[in-house]
């Protein structure tokens, strides 16, 4: 006692004592500032650092994984995307029968109902368009003296190779003349050329089909993708010559020549649409059919549709995963609400003693919620490096170029907020109406 | 300051209900040091929970500085626990992983008193209690005469007007129960503080200058005394 009061007096000379410090009048806010909260919660998380890691990892784990599968969503889409779009522009493609029940693309094989004439009639309607082009598909075997191949067999005109795209790698195309003579010549898809001759030179060469002699005048231009058989793997002819060589190429009523598609590009892609119902309001009046369309024996499907379908369909896909791997984020969120109960029941003194010195309710409930918050955030921003990782390492591996888009960073840290407001609520409430001497006593 | 007029309050039991404090009144008056005496589960307990707003009397008034405290809501409440008083406990209460000035802050950070100002005032308490030198230490590195100064400190630092102490010496050897004993009294003394304690001790209760004695939940006597 005597040591206390000499410190007393000793101060007391030099202005201010403490006593005066202390009991000087005392202005404040009232209320608690956000950085103490931080704080405060903080000290407690890392009180128990194994324990708040792996409460986080529900959250991580849930986070990473929506990030992850939402930019390999993006990754395919982008993909699809470009692959569609480097067929050609403002395509659209006409074939027999109703795509009902078949893929897109793929046509209906056994209908017969569009015909060389069809491809005349449009060619004169003089649409908006940079050029229309037949074709018929067929399969047959390419006979070389060092290999043979079953390929494809496109046979069409000229402008079949400007509509879509494919340039030459060597050697020269097939010339309108040659396409109504039906000359005996061929291109090649490069994948059949290196499967035909190796790393020699094809243009020159001369393959068999069916016996026949076939003089190879060009070879195409890697195109790659894939998906639905690559152009690489297709041969290309005068499609005169395939009409009259193949079997089966006559249209139902049998005096005419059928085509298994006509592909046309439509110069500005406003027109599309006008030019599809004027194609289909001449095939109509050609074929004999309902006005409404309601019977008629063609499709024409564009280009854009074609893309829209198959985005709509990645993109449901990418939304389902991510739902899937959402639920994650549901059992990490109940994690964290099991482990703040626990908590909340561990710190029941603290919380009675920081009530006894003038906390409220709500500067406990904040407290609790914070608590919650920071664990779930982090998680979330810990998982969205972790899903960045992923990505990166899936775009490396050269699969797909997977990319995190803005709006998953923004949804997964958003969730991550929402699961930590939501899973904290209740224990927080239960701490704020804690009675602080029932907490006090609290053993 | 304080007065309490026919305060009661009841606990229920299941079926049975316990009167731990049955019509109790008297008044405390600024400046005084007060014990509080009586036998185990006579209501001394239940007596400073009321005067130190942790709980509602079941019937009764108490006034504190003129404020009907009997009438407040929860948020009040914690207004006039922050603002008036400081408590001091036997099992002294330090948040454990906090340090010595940390726990002292604690009343101050709830009135929202800004980082500087807080950390003057804390580290000014300590050094009142003879604590200045272990600042930085946490509870688990003091002895618990240390601690009950520490938590001395801590009710000190809101600038309080009422110390309430329920059985501060009770975990501590006679010794250090005279050191918390000075303390308190000196306090009281110079500072004018209003102190009111509950001790079984006659020794700790010999530091006050009047004895309130409570048996089954009643006021039995008042005595004013010649402090030690
Ligand atoms: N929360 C409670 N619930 C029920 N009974 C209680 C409660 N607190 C105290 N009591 C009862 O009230 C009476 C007074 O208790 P208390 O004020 O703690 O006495 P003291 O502090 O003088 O030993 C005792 O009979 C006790 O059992
Ligand atoms: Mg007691």
């Amino acid at each position: 006692m005597a040591t206390n009061t000499a410190i007393l007096e000793t101060r007391a000379r030099n202005a201010p004592s403490s006593a005066e410090i202390v009991f000087a009048p005392l202005e404040g806010s009232g209320s608690v500032s956000w950085s103490e909260i931080a704080r405060t919660a903080f000290d407690s998380l890392m009180a128990n650092r194994v324990r708040s890691f792996l409460t986080m990892l529900g959250v991580i784990i849930g986070v990473a994984s929506v990030v992850a599968l939402m930019a390999l969503g993006e990754g395919a889409s982008k993909s699809i995307t470009s692959q569609i779009e480097s067929i050609g522009t403002n395509l659209l493609f006409i074939s027999p029968g109703q795509l009902n029940n078949g893929g897109p693309g793929q046509g209906n094989v056994a209908a017969q109902t569009l015909s060389m004439d069809d491809y005349e009639a449009i060619k004169a309607l003089n649409l908006p368009i940079n050029g229309v082009a037949p074709s018929v598909q067929n399969v047959g075997t390419l006979v070389a003296p060092a290999a043979d191949k079953n390929v494809s067999i496109v046979g069409t005109t000229p402008a079949y190779f400007t509509l879509n795209n494919l340039t030459l790698n060597s050697g020269m195309l097939f010339d309108e003349t040659q396409t109504q003579d039906g000359a005996s010549v061929i291109v090649l898809g490069s994948n059949v050329a290196r499967d035909l001759f190796g790393n020699g030179q094809a243009v020159g060469q001369i393959v068999r089909l069916n016996g026949q002699p076939l003089r190879v005048i060009g070879v195409l231009e890697k195109k790659g993708g894939g998906g639905f058989g690559s152009t690489d793997d297709n041969a290309y002819m005068p499609i005169t010559y395939v009409q009259q060589r193949f079997a089966n190429m006559r249209t139902a009523d049998g005096n005419k020549y059928r085509v298994s598609s006509l592909t046309l590009s439509v110069t500005d892609s406003k027109d599309i649409s006008g030019v599809q119902g004027r194609i289909s309001a001449l095939l109509r009046e050609r074929h004999h059919l309902a006005s409404d369309g309601t019977n008629d024996d063609f499709s024409i499907l564009s280009q854009d549709s074609i893309l829209g379908t198959l985005n709509t369909i990645t993109s449901l896909l990418t939304a389902f995963l991510a739902a899937v791997a959402g639920i994650s984020l549901l059992v990490g969120g109940i994690g964290i609400m099991n482990i703040m109960l626990v908590s909340v029941s561990e710190r029941t003194r603290e919380i009675g003693l920081r009530k006894a010195v003038g906390a409220r309710g709500q500067d406990i409930l904040l407290q609790f919620l914070v608590e919650a918050v920071v664990l779930s955030l982090t998680g979330g921003l810990l998982g969205l490096a972790l899903g960045f990782l992923i990505a990166t390492a899936v775009t490396f591996s050269g699969l797909i170029i997977a990319s995190v888009t803005p709006l998953s960073v923004a949804l997964a840290v958003g969730f991550a907020i929402a699961v930590g407001l939501f899973f904290g609520i209740y224990p927080a409430q239960r701490a704020a109406k804690l009675n602080p001497i029932d907490a006090l006593r609290y053993e | 300051m304080i007065t309490v007029q026919n305060l009661t309050k009841t606990y229920q039991m299941g079926d049975v209900q316990v009167n731990a404090l049955n019509g109790v009144s008297f008044e405390i008056n600024k400046g005084e040091f007060v014990a509080l005496m009586g036998p185990s589960g006579s209501g001394k307990s239940t007596m400073m929970n009321l005067l130190g707003c942790l709980d509602t009397p079941t019937s009764g008034t108490y006034t504190l500085d003129g404020n009907q405290v009997s009438q407040l809501d929860d948020v009040e409440l914690s207004a006039v626990r922050a603002q008036k008083l400081g408590f001091i406990f036997q099992q002294y209460n330090l948040l454990p992983r906090q340090s010595a000035l940390r726990n002292v802050e604690l009343p101050l950070i709830y009135r929202g008193i800004p980082g500087s100002e807080r950390h003057t005032r804390a580290a000014a308490a300590l050094d009142i209690v003879g604590m200045g030198d272990r600042m930085e230490h946490r509870p688990n590195e003091l002895s618990g005469g240390q601690q009950q100064r520490v938590a001395i400190a801590r009710a000190l630092s809101g600038s309080p007007s009422v110390i309430l102490a329920d059985e501060p010496t009770g975990a501590l050897d006679t010794k250090t129960s005279a050191e918390i004993m000075s303390i308190l009294q000196r306090l009281n003394r110079e500072q004018g503080l209003t102190v009111v304690l509950v001790t079984h001790e006659h020794d700790v209760a010999a530091y006050a200058e009047r004895v309130l004695t409570m048996r089954d939940g009643e006021l039995v006597s008042d005595q004013k005394q010649t402090p030690r």
